[in-house]
């Protein structure tokens, strides 16, 4: 039997990206929060400039839970599912720890693909396949808490619309912010000055991207290092505004948060009307039952699919707030491969900074150009950036001029080691009905519960935006100088990926989304879902300060409307 | 973009002769849970005070050859070495794999980090011996080069029997792993004398990089380090009193 613990106010599962910034405003509002983490705290002592443990043996990722729980993965239901590894890691904070950080806000568009396509192109547009619905509500609407979180944790970067006033250095096509960001960009490059007069020769408009990076001191942070070991890494100055070193120390001082380290989750309790009332967790070889007036589920999207539909109840057969059967559905990881590579005849000054330390375009994002004549909607962020480690500058591509190894290999890469670059080109992906999330009938993790199980390939749109973006890649590297281009395939499977969305997609509609429009499960009025797993589009940028500003805005939404929600 | 003042001040080398107690005590600050704008300063005054001490002993310093065969065998190791020094061989361009010893990192990693693929290496050194004792009635180690590259050409084009699970995942494998033993980090027993981190030109592990530092590219002096030279990343017990205490 588990041990009954004293009742709490919240209780949030999971410690990262979007429970990390969650807390700062419940623990302020001062509700008791108890924090339940997979990992422990990790500092800056841990994160060594090594490019082996970190890019080559996973370090921060290889801890028990993300190991052995990595989902499986089939591109259809007619073949047998994979266990691969797992990209996401366990510790206070999360993947923030390692993340990129790179830190945007979604285009207006990407809230209203359906309507906006078919007021311009016509209602035939949509991918026949695709599940995809307009958001519940608009940019604007999730404007206050990107900008909330843009302060609270730290944000760099350059504004290029506030309050309508455009400012060509920073993206033109962004939505309207109310402010400047707290932060000027990080500082450019000689490669990143190359790319971006490369793209004003073509009349594009380049600019820095935004950052969860100090770019100057900031919150008694200091400011970044650029020392490189950012990618799978954690920062040795606390530059990188993870949660474990912003919102959560902050909600720890409040002293309504409890931090509950190596806390491993098996079921959300349910009573009998259909409302949950605490959870169950592993600590050690002790089982716990933490109860609670509300239940946050902040997981990673995989984790928050597969715990909804292991806790299975009277009141819920199928799984916890699964009545409809849309947990799981609507799943989608982001596309981005097919790279664009490119080889240039002269030195890039690029074994230092970061892969936040870039320069984008996003002339072909989105529906910042005529889709008319084309076969697809939606489009991709280009993305250019510094960063190189000997060990992967050695595993560059060849581009057929050398063989793989021998005497003209070896002074291929001498002489080529820091003259290449990969772009990361990041696309509007679409949820399929065949696409989902399920529980493994065959693979289970050391305590005999099944992993999830991911069924998901992209669409025809997916791979038509690939080729057409790597053209206008290849042409921005050709401006800049590039000698040769090496073009990757457009992929097939979603494999397990850090940017994956969906399985409790966030809708009016409980017919067709998990949660209402403010995160709250439309079948348990006291469950909350903070994470990606919310969002029904992916954009053509990365989710995670969209993901903190819905759960910045859920976690208020709770503090004003508690006696409501806890009926 | 201009840089940062704060980085702009610090970046500069003013500072260089830090007392080691007030190294540790600079870059312990780096552990602290809160950290200041001062501390970062530290951090790269640190760094370039360890930079100039390992320049100036990298020579004496250089660690011994203490290189046990954990977990390959005599044998093993002979064929081993012979493929390394053809993949990423010695030559006008410098020294290669078999001299930034990259059969030691391999080695080692097969008793940690690469423990799975043990069996590989057993079989797959193995068949390329066998198929050398047979067609040449000498060991590989003992052919010489040309005999050596054709071997390992017709392993990677896959026309040979005999790996697991073939021959040019079995040659993907051991390129994958004697590059990783010629360009890592020399606490993992391969990069010697940073062998491979001059033939690349890269200057070197750094924890502050300034704007100046970036322009001189491969012009910026190597500072030969490795990650495990800055205290902060030791296990080192001693150096967590200093952080508490200082």
């Amino acid at each position: 039997m588990p041990k009954t613990l004293a009742k709490t106010d919240v209780v949030i599962i999971g410690l990262g990206a979007a429970g990390g910034v969650a807390v700062l405003p419940l623990t302020n509002a001062g509700l008791k929060v108890v924090g339940l983490e997979a990992g422990g705290w990790l500092s800056p002592r841990d994160f060594a400039p090594d490019e082996l443990r970190n890019g080559v043996r996973s370090w921060p990722q290889s801890v028990p839970k993300a190991i052995n729980e990595a989902p499986t993965v089939r591109a259809t239901a007619d073949v047998d599912a994979v266990q691969g590894g797992h990209p996401m890691m366990n510790a206070v904070g999360g993947t923030t720890m390692h993340y990129w950080a790179q830190s945007w806000r979604l285009s207006p568009w990407d809230f209203k693909v359906v309507s906006e396509t078919q007021r311009r192109y016509g209602a035939n547009r949509i991918p026949a396949d695709s599940t995809v619905e307009d958001w519940p509500f608009g940019y604007e609407e999730l404007e206050p808490y990107y900008d909330k979180v843009e302060y609270a944790i730290g944000v760099s970067g350059q504004a290029g619309n506030v309050q309508g006033r455009i400012n060509n250095t920073g993206n033109i096509f962004e939505g309207a912010r109310q402010r400047e960001y707290p932060m000027r960009p990080l500082r450019s490059s000689p490669f990143t000055d190359l790319m971006g007069d490369a793209a004003r020769k073509l009349d594009w408009n380049p600019f820095q991207g935004p950052a969860a990076i100090t770019s100057e001191l900031y919150d008694g942070r200091p400011p970044c290092q650029y020392h490189g070991f950012c990618n799978t890494g954690g920062c040795h100055v606390q530059a990188k505004s993870s949660t474990a070193f912003t919102s959560i120390p902050k909600a720890v001082a409040t002293g309504n948060l409890d931090v509950v380290t190596y806390a491993r989750v098996t079921n959300i309790v349910t009573d009998s009307e259909g409302k949950v009332t605490g959870v169950e967790y592993v600590r050690g070889n002790e089982t716990f039952l933490q109860p609670a007036s509300v239940v946050l589920l902040a997981s990673y999207t995989y984790e928050n699919s597969r715990l909804l539909l292991l806790s299975k109840s009277a009141a819920f057969p199928a799984g916890l707030a699964n009545n409809s059967g849309q947990v799981g559905r609507h799943y989608l990881s982001h596309h981005q491969g097919a790279p664009v590579t490119a080889l240039f005849d002269r030195d890039l000054h690029n074994w230092y900074g970061l892969p936040a330390q870039g320069v984008a375009v996003d002339e072909w994002a989105d529906d910042n150009f005529d889709h008319s004549g084309l076969d697809f909607i939606g489009g991709a962020n280009l993305w250019v950036h510094t960063d190189r480690k000997p060990m992967s500058a050695a595993k560059m591509p060849t581009f057929d001029l050398v063989n793989s190894w021998g005497s003209d290999w070896k002074a291929f890469v001498a002489k080529n080691a820091d003259r290449t670059n990969s772009a990361y080109i990041q696309k509007t992906t679409l949820p399929y009905r065949d696409n989902y999330l399920d529980l493994d009938p065959l693979v289970k993790d050391p305590y005999g519960l099944p992993v999830t199980r991911i069924t998901a390939r992209y669409g025809d749109n997916e791979k038509r935006i690939s080729v057409y973006v790597q053209d206008k890649m290849e042409q921005w590297y050709l401006e800049a100088g590039a000698i040769q281009i090496l073009k990757s395939g457009p992929g097939n499977a979603m494999g397990a990926s850090t940017h994956a969305y969906g399985g409790t997609r966030m809708g009016d509609n409980p017919e067709t989304n998990v949660v209402n429009r403010w995160g709250f499960a439309h079948d348990v009025p006291n469950l909350g879902v903070l994470g990606a797993s919310v969002m029904g589009t992916s954009g053509a940028r990365n989710p995670t300060l969209t993901v903190q500003a819905l759960a910045w805005r859920t976690a208020e939404y709770l503090a004003s409307n508690w006696r409501t929600i806890v009926g | 973009m201009v840089d940062s003042k704060v980085v702009n001040k610090i970046g500069q080398p003013e500072q260089p002769d830090m007392s080691r107690r007030n190294l540790l005590k600079s870059v312990g600050l780096v552990g602290a849970a809160a950290v200041s704008a001062g501390t970062a300063g530290a951090v790269i005054a640190a760094d370039s005070s360890n930079q100039q001490a390992a320049t100036a002993t990298s020579a004496a310093q250089s660690i011994p050859a203490r290189e046990a065969l954990e977990v390959l065998t005599a044998a093993e190791v002979e064929t081993l070495e012979a493929i390394c020094d053809c993949l990423i061989p010695s030559d006008a361009n410098g020294p290669g794999a078999r001299e930034a010893r990259a059969v030691h990192y391999i080695d080692r990693s097969l008793a940690s980090h690469n423990r799975a693929d043990r069996q590989n290496y057993m079989i797959g050194l193995n068949a390329i011996n066998e198929f050398a004792l047979q067609t040449r009635r000498r060991a590989f180690h003992a052919l010489n080069k040309d005999q050596q590259n054709s071997i390992l050409r017709a392993v990677q084009e896959n026309t040979l029997t005999g790996f697991m699970p073939s021959g040019a995942a079995f040659f993907n494998m051991v390129r994958n792993h004697t590059i990783d033993g010629t360009f890592c980090d020399p606490y993992y027993g391969g990069n010697r004398d940073f062998i491979g981190w001059d033939l690349l030109r890269y200057p070197g592990v750094r924890l502050g990089v300034t704007e100046a530092d970036v322009a001189q590219g491969a012009s910026l002096p190597p500072n030969h380090q490795s990650a495990y030279d800055h205290a902060a990343y030791l296990k080192s017990a001693d150096y967590m009193g200093n952080d508490d205490h200082a």
